[in-house]
């Protein structure tokens, strides 16, 4: 099986002249099969990439409706191996790059090289990893190297340039440009912070920056997609899935990405 | 653990000191385990933090606060009936954290942040708080300090602690109570970084304990060192010599760190660290993160951790709520796997007994987390005596790291005291007891 990257969707979307969509769903909610099924919806919808959360107890960086989600996932009795599950799921159906988003301490648990290996072999292309620096990344690292990975570190309003360059530097397939300094949801409008944080993600370098926190509406994607690479849609995806079920997440997805 | 006998002439297990360990990194713990949007706060508060002890006005600063506002130095009072009541003779000094101002250890580090926090600019601090303790300190610091001051607490903690809420509350703090997740103190702490991500502009999120990422570990200890510092000078004053042993309770580890710090490059000096064993590390009700738990990353620093076989935190329980926490500091954690700090469980009764002991042989009370010191004192000089120390020339040094007014509700329902024919009974029954610390089932 030939795995499908972000870098290639990303590379596909520019092609055809528009940003790449990146929707997130949490892994498990409301339950393993659902949400499969979600995020098969989302990438018949349009979605370029799709970003799988992992259920973590301490979630700092996200906000309550994504908390409320994974709690709940938990409470049903998601386990971490599921995720590959849901990976595999995914993968077998559409042609998305499937992109797994992990607090880090519950990939160290399993072992950084054992759960490298597995997602690999379930089809993942990569991690995004909000709690993980490179200064730590050395195993991840290694092991996706290993393992044909891609590494999205994230950037942030208050990063640096040395903080930009060296986290360019380490990550592949794109830098996840955080739009604001905050937490995960969904809000009227774009943090004008986003356009400097790309600028800054690609003047180090980067080929693919793509912005995500706060981004939830159509007009939103096209107003980032006029200097990002690609758009990342969480929170207001996570809201669609609990109010209105698989149709309603298709349904935003392909408002999102304009086909709708 | 070597004793004083041997180690005093044979080989010393710190070639290099273990005082100043700076971090980042503490052997294979440490470091800074959180979302890039901290970062660049983390490296401001490093780069004060390394300024501000190079800095003579800053230690002046420091060091005037601890005289003219705590009341330092804080006493070293041996404990002469509890001695001789439940420690077989054994001379048992107590550092006195409990003494100062706002009644616990957590005043020495609140000053030295909220004091960084003005040298960065900085106009409002946040803070986490379980049993209360450090959002009192914390809340104390800001009203000193003219900042502004949101505290973080457990929606359960707030029930329980409804007088610290009011306290908090009085000193101008803002409390919010945190219904997210567990409720209790990790929820309080993600909450707190929730808030810094998101304000860290004008924010500093002032952490009680010796944990989280660097600089945070090393930068308490550092504020917290003052402890082990007069202690070693006082009971060289009173005795003319160093204690066999230290001890400390430790929940995230900061006032056990603090009077470690005084002894940890006196080889002859054993030093144990007593963690909340709750109803018993056989249950799966406690806190004793060293004892049971495994490496894994929270709140920004790999530590030991209680954690499932899914890296998910598991929820700690302990009678005391400053104990109440699945993760530990680093540096303990390194302490413990080199085998220079021995860290053991005391349970929730254990603890009980031992706050009752004190209470009735010294006049003095206890926070509950103190107690868990005084049991496990307790316990290891009942060890001694076995192991063939003659009481009178063993000293050991437990911190009594806050006073126990916050805990009278918890401990006079512990030992059914909220009723007037209860609580004679209870006395009662206490005066027939033996005088070891494994007696009755009080609860």
């Amino acid at each position: 099986m030939t795995r499908v990257t972000s870098a290639q969707k990303i590379a596909a979307a520019r092609a055809e002249g528009r940003p790449a969509l990146i929707g997130y769903l949490p892994a498990g909610f409301p339950d393993v099969p659902t949400s499969i099924e979600a995020a098969v919806a989302l990438a018949e919808n349009g979605a370029d990439i799709i970003e799988i959360g992992i259920p973590y107890s301490d979630p700092v960086m996200d906000g309550q409706v994504i908390q409320e989600a994974t709690v709940q996932s938990l409470a049903n009795g998601f386990k971490v191996s599921q995720v590959f599950d849901i990976v595999r799921g995914i993968t077998e159906r559409t042609d998305a790059a499937v992109m797994v988003m992990t607090y880090w301490n519950p990939v160290l648990r399993m072992g950084v090289d054992e759960f490298s290996r597995r997602f690999a072999e379930a089809g993942g292309a990569g991690l995004i990893t909000p709690d993980l620096v490179p200064e730590e990344a050395g195993e991840w690292i290694e092991a996706s190297t290993k393992y044909d990975l891609e590494r999205v570190f994230l950037i942030a309003p208050s990063s640096g340039e040395q903080r930009v360059q060296r986290t360019v530097d380490a990550s592949s397939g794109f830098i996840y440009c955080v739009s604001l300094m905050g937490v995960t949801g969904a809000r009227t409008e774009v943090s004008s912070a986003a356009q400097a944080v790309v600028a800054a993600a690609h003047s180090a370098g980067a080929e693919n920056a793509c912005v995500g926190l706060g981004v939830s509406r159509r007009e939103h994607v096209e107003e980032i997609g006029a200097y990002a690479d690609g758009v990342i849609v969480g929170t207001a995806l996570v809201a669609a899935l609990r109010d209105g079920g698989v149709p309603a997440v298709g349904r935003l997805a392909a408002e999102l990405s304009g086909r709708a | 653990m070597s004793t004083p006998e041997n180690s005093a002439h044979g080989q010393s297990i710190d070639a290099q000191s273990l005082r100043h360990a700076s971090g980042p990194y503490f052997g294979a713990y440490g470091g800074r385990w959180m979302p890039e949007s901290l970062m660049a706060a983390m490296d401001e508060l490093n780069e004060t933090f390394e300024a501000a002890k190079n800095d003579p006005e800053f230690i002046a600063q420091v060091k005037d606060l601890n005289t003219n506002y705590s009341g330092r130095p804080s006493l070293l009072t041996e404990a002469k009936r509890f001695s001789q009541q439940y420690c077989g003779g054994v001379r048992i000094f107590l550092k006195r954290e409990d003494l100062n101002h706002t009644g616990s250890h957590k005043i020495n580090n609140v000053l030295g942040q909220a004091l960084l926090a003005k040298r960065m600019g900085k106009t409002r601090i946040i803070a986490e708080t379980g049993a209360g303790q450090h959002g009192v300190a914390s809340a104390t610091a800001a009203a000193l300090m003219g900042l502004e001051c949101v505290v973080y607490m457990g929606a359960e903690d707030t029930r329980r602690q409804a007088l610290n809420v009011a306290r908090m509350r009085l000193l101008g703090a803002t409390v919010i109570p945190v219904t997210v997740g567990s409720q209790t103190l990790k929820d309080a702490i993600n909450e707190a970084l929730r808030d810094w991500v998101a304000n860290v502009e004008n924010t500093h999120y002032l952490l009680g304990t010796a944990a989280g990422g660097a600089p945070f570990p090393a930068m308490v200890r550092y504020f917290h060192e003052v402890i082990g510092d007069e202690a070693r000078e006082q009971i060289l004053a009173q005795t003319g010599r160093l204690p066999n042993a230290v001890t400390a309770c430790i929940g995230g580890g900061s006032n056990a760190i603090g009077i470690f710090h005084g002894f940890l490059d006196d080889p002859e000096v054993e030093i144990y660290g007593f963690e909340a064993g709750g109803d018993g590390v056989e249950t799966d009700r406690h806190a004793a993160t060293i004892t049971l738990g495994r490496p894994g990353v929270l709140h920004g620093a790999k530590s030991y951790l209680m954690q499932d076989e899914d890296g998910q935190t598991i929820e700690s329980h302990s009678i005391s709520a400053g104990l109440d926490y699945p993760g530990v500091g680093p540096e303990h954690a390194y302490l413990s796997d080199i085998g220079r700090v021995s860290y053991e469980p005391v349970t929730d009764t254990e603890a009980m007994d031992a706050f009752k002991a004190l209470c009735r042989t010294e006049g003095i009370l206890p926070a509950i987390e103190s107690a868990h010191a005084l049991a496990g004192t307790i316990r290891l000089a009942q060890r001694k005596i076995a192991e063939g120390a003659n009481p009178e020339e063993t000293i050991i040094i437990a911190n009594l790291s806050g006073r126990g007014d916050k805990d009278v509700g918890t401990a006079a329902a512990w030992f059914n005291m909220i009723d007037e024919k209860d609580a004679e009974a209870e006395i009662n029954a206490a005066n027939s007891q033996s005088s070891g610390s494994q007696n009755s089932e009080e609860k």
